[in-house]
């Protein structure tokens, strides 16, 4: 799991590589939110393109970091999932808190 | 009914071993030749049993996680992942979708998750005793005549 944030002051994006699951997730959340909250962007996006694999701590992430983003007034994109892990999102109802984009086979 | 075949696994609840545990799970099934579907299906779903072993079974600490996982004819696999853990007080609870006891940004989606990509899933728990749950799956196998 290794991840690399795209610093902007408009749209930050945050490209996530690997396994994403509870033993990953502390590692994600806490890079991502000290990015975010020093900055406080317009937009942030998450971008799963990269990503081998995710299960439900990945919809904890996800959610969190909505929670964050919404707390400043900015909105939250989800790019770039794989069919397995879209499955999860709307499993979960996140597609009604974030724009969820399709990766680009 | 006997398994054509078998493994057992024993770990420690540290979560470096999510990982491991799918990995190896889906390494036992891969010679079933799953779809990639199916093999992302299962390896969720043991994700998510470990996972709930590691940090409910186990909050207060390191324990043994134990999983056996067995094929039977016509591609039915089935996975038992066992902890001797807190245990779960109301099962049904546990099992409702967004509910969590923690909350340290869990989903309270490992039930539900385990549930939609699984055939069947069965909880067996006892409070102070530990908490087994059992993932059955029939794989479409491919006609390879």
């Amino acid at each position: 799991m290794s991840l690399n944030i795209e610093k902007n002051k408009e749209l930050t994006t945050v490209y996530l590589s690997g396994e994403i699951d509870h033993h990953s997730a502390k590692f994600i959340r806490n890079e991502i939110d000290s990015v975010v909250t020093s900055l406080a962007p317009r937009e942030l996006a998450l971008d799963f393109s990269a990503g081998t694999f995710m299960d439900s701590s990945g919809i904890g992430l996800v959610m969190g970091r909505y929670k964050l983003i919404n707390s400043l007034g900015g909105k939250l994109y989800v790019k770039n999932v794989s069919p397995g892990t879209e499955k999860i999102m709307k499993l979960a109802g996140l597609d009604l808190l974030a724009k969820i984009s399709s990766k680009e086979m | 009914m006997k398994p054509i075949n078998e493994m057992r696994l024993t770990f420690p609840s540290r979560s470096a071993n999510e990982g491991f545990a799918r990995m190896a799970v889906s390494a036992f099934i891969a010679a079933l030749d799953p779809t990639v579907d199916e093999l992302s299906d299962i390896k969720t779903a043991v994700s998510e049993a470990v996972t709930n072993c590691v940090v409910h079974g186990y909050k207060e600490g390191i324990g043994k996680i134990y999983i056996h996982a067995a094929i039977y004819d016509g591609g039915r696999i089935r996975i038992k992942i066992r902890d001797r853990g807190c245990g779960i007080p109301d099962i049904k609870l546990a099992r409702t979708p967004l509910y969590s006891s923690l909350g340290e940004e869990r989903a309270g989606l490992g039930f539900a998750v385990m549930e939609s990509f699984m055939d069947k899933v069965y909880v067996r728990s006892k409070v102070g005793v530990g908490t087994t749950v059992t993932l059955c799956k029939t794989l479409n196998l491919k006609d390879n005549c």
